[in-house]
């Protein structure tokens, strides 16, 4: 039943796009499928602000998820081994970490943000439409790699707390699992702090 | 997927029946048990294992009969917990496990009522799991459509009853053919439910099902040699949910002794190992013993994945087992005949 469902929509909307891309190709007016316009006539505001909101909203996505895997599994497995509860929440501020990478980024970008004036010199003008880009990219990756490292850290400390229930010397081990699953939202960090670092809005931006 | 959507609904019970496993009684506990000279001694070290004080109000002298009452009342007092707290589709998985135990209470209900019993004398045989609110009821029919009608259309069993309703009267072969009729539909029912589940839940249920599913078909003919039951009712009674099925059981269906059954159990590399390692001589296992420890290491890989179903069905199974070992080596203990006592199933 759900494939059929996924199979007929995807197959309704590839055949819209195919029928409208054709009418517009056979009727000579390919020209107006023109995406230059749609990049010049958007603000980078909007770019800016998907950035940003992309950077927080998935990482507390990833964040939420995971300490919502951890945590019933710290709970169940925390009535017949209490010793567990302490160690354990390690693993939940793994998840917690995701999403001040997150707030981090969010703030950063949201500070690049300024005003600039609408006839102001083509150079300014193109640095600010630059600076749009930049924060959308850097937003959609912390965003995406928090929220899988949300995910990840989740998962496996919901296994380290059932493992630590059953046999306490286990618990380091499956720690250094959590440690490299935690080390992938940090990379998203550190690419989007470098994608932001030159990214500058307002009536400044021109000048180099 | 199942790793990220599970513990929103059963992350909980998950944690608390992986704890309950962790009690199970392991191969020290064990040793310990084998050990002791009285029915005292076995209560004493009962009391540093996850049973604690589970015999603390009983009053001296022991029975076995006792210790088997209170060991299956925690078991049921765990499972009701857990079954209380889930949701679906957990809570259906949970209730197919409490079937099996319906039809065995419904059975035996019927057979004491046969025989005259009072049927309060026979609720406190019941299997606490396999309780229906219709329990009571079951005395006042004498034909298994008057039963139906009456007392069963009401529980959920009432689906796997359309086999069998057309049973003449209720005599002793009847009965059986009602209970195995009965267990066929249920673990047919049981393994499409979960084949649905998918995931991880259908990989272990579906290979344990499949197992018990044969290992019914292996006793029903074994047990059929030198009865009444014809080999075309015999064939009625297989569940076709196992790796017997078609072919397996239609030879099986055929089969007139044991050597013939050894025989179909060739083609099948995990069953050919059963068959060949029992036999009724003194030192080695029965067929039953094989098929109970084959259950228990396939219950026990079942705790092996995370995220599905199984480990309940699992659990279940191997807290039967415990309270199986621990009332041999009870018996054992009690009527001081200890050449057999290691013969209980280790199953950690």
């Amino acid at each position: 039943m759900g494939y059929l469902a996924y199979y007929s929509g995807t197959s309704v909307v590839l055949s819209v796009l195919t029928l409208v891309g054709l009418y517009y190709l056979l009727t000579d007016q390919g020209y107006r499928v023109d995406f230059g316009w749609f990049l010049e006539e958007t603000s980078p505001y909007m770019w800016a602000y998907i950035g940003c909101s992309m950077a927080i909203a998935l990482s507390v996505i990833g964040a939420a998820w995971g300490i919502l895997v951890t945590g019933t599994s710290i709970l169940g497995g925390g009535v017949q081994a209490p010793r567990i509860k302490t160690k354990n929440l390690v693993s939940i501020i793994f998840c917690e970490a995701v999403a001040i990478y997150g707030i981090i980024l969010a703030i950063v970008m949201s500070n690049i943000v300024q005003k600039y004036p609408s006839d102001a010199d083509d150079d300014v003008i193109a640095a600010n439409y630059a600076a749009g880009y930049k924060l959308f990219g850097a937003g959609l990756t912390v965003g995406f790699s928090n929220l899988f490292s949300g995910l990840a850290v989740g998962v496996v400390g919901s296994g380290a707390a059932l493992a630590d229930a059953a046999n306490p010397r286990l618990f380091v081990k499956i720690l250094i699992v959590e440690i490299f699953a935690s080390a992938i939202g940090l990379f998203g960090v550190i690419v989007g702090i470098l994608q932001v670092s030159n990214a500058k809005m307002g009536e400044a931006a021109g000048a180099n | 997927m199942e790793s990220l959507t599970f513990n929103i609904d059963n992350g909980y019970l998950e944690g608390l029946v992986r704890g309950f496993k962790c009690g199970i009684l392991k191969r020290d506990d064990y040793t310990n048990l084998v050990q002791c000279e009285t029915l005292e001694d076995l209560k004493l070290h009962l009391q540093s294992t996850d049973y604690s004080n589970f015999l603390a109000n009983e009053p001296s002298p022991l029975q076995v009969s006792t210790i088997d009452d209170k060991l299956k009342e925690k078991m049921v007092i765990e499972f009701q917990h857990m079954r209380n707290h889930a949701v679906e589709p957990l809570s259906t998985f949970l209730d197919y496990i409490t079937y099996s135990y319906m039809i065995d209470n419904i059975i035996l209900l019927i057979t004491g009522t046969l025989h005259q019993r009072s049927i309060s004398e026979l609720i406190t045989k019941c299997h606490p799991l396999g309780s229906f609110e219709q329990m009571e009821a079951i005395h006042v029919a004498s034909t298994p459509a008057e039963l139906y009608n009456a007392v069963l259309v009401d529980t959920p069993l009432a689906p796997y009853f359309i086999d069998c309703i057309s049973e003449q009267d209720l005599d002793e072969m009847n009965i059986e053919i009602i209970r195995n009729t009965l267990y066929k539909a249920y673990i047919e029912d049981f393994y499409k439910f979960c084949e649905e589940t998918g995931g991880a839940t259908a990989d272990v249920m579906c290979e344990a099902l499949s197992f018990e599913a044969d290992r019914r078909a292996f006793i029903i003919t074994i047990n059929s040699f030198g009865t009444e039951l014809t080999k075309d009712d015999r064939a009625k009674l297989y569940p076709r949910c196992g790796r017997l099925h078609p072919d397996g059981l239609a030879a099986l269906a055929r089969a007139d002794d044991y050597e013939q059954v050894r025989a179909v159990s060739e083609y099948y590399a995990e069953y050919k190992l059963l068959f060949e390692g029992s036999g009724t001589n003194p030192g080695e296992k029965t067929l039953e013993d094989k098929f109970f420890e084959y259950e228990v290491k396939l219950m026990v890989n079942g705790f092996m994945q995370q995220f599905h179903y199984g480990v309940f069905y699992a659990y279940v199974k191997l807290k039967e087992q415990e309270c199986r070992n621990i009332i041999w080596i009870a018996e054992c203990v009690a009527q001081q005949h200890r050449t057999k006592i290691d013969s209980y199933i280790p199953i950690f």
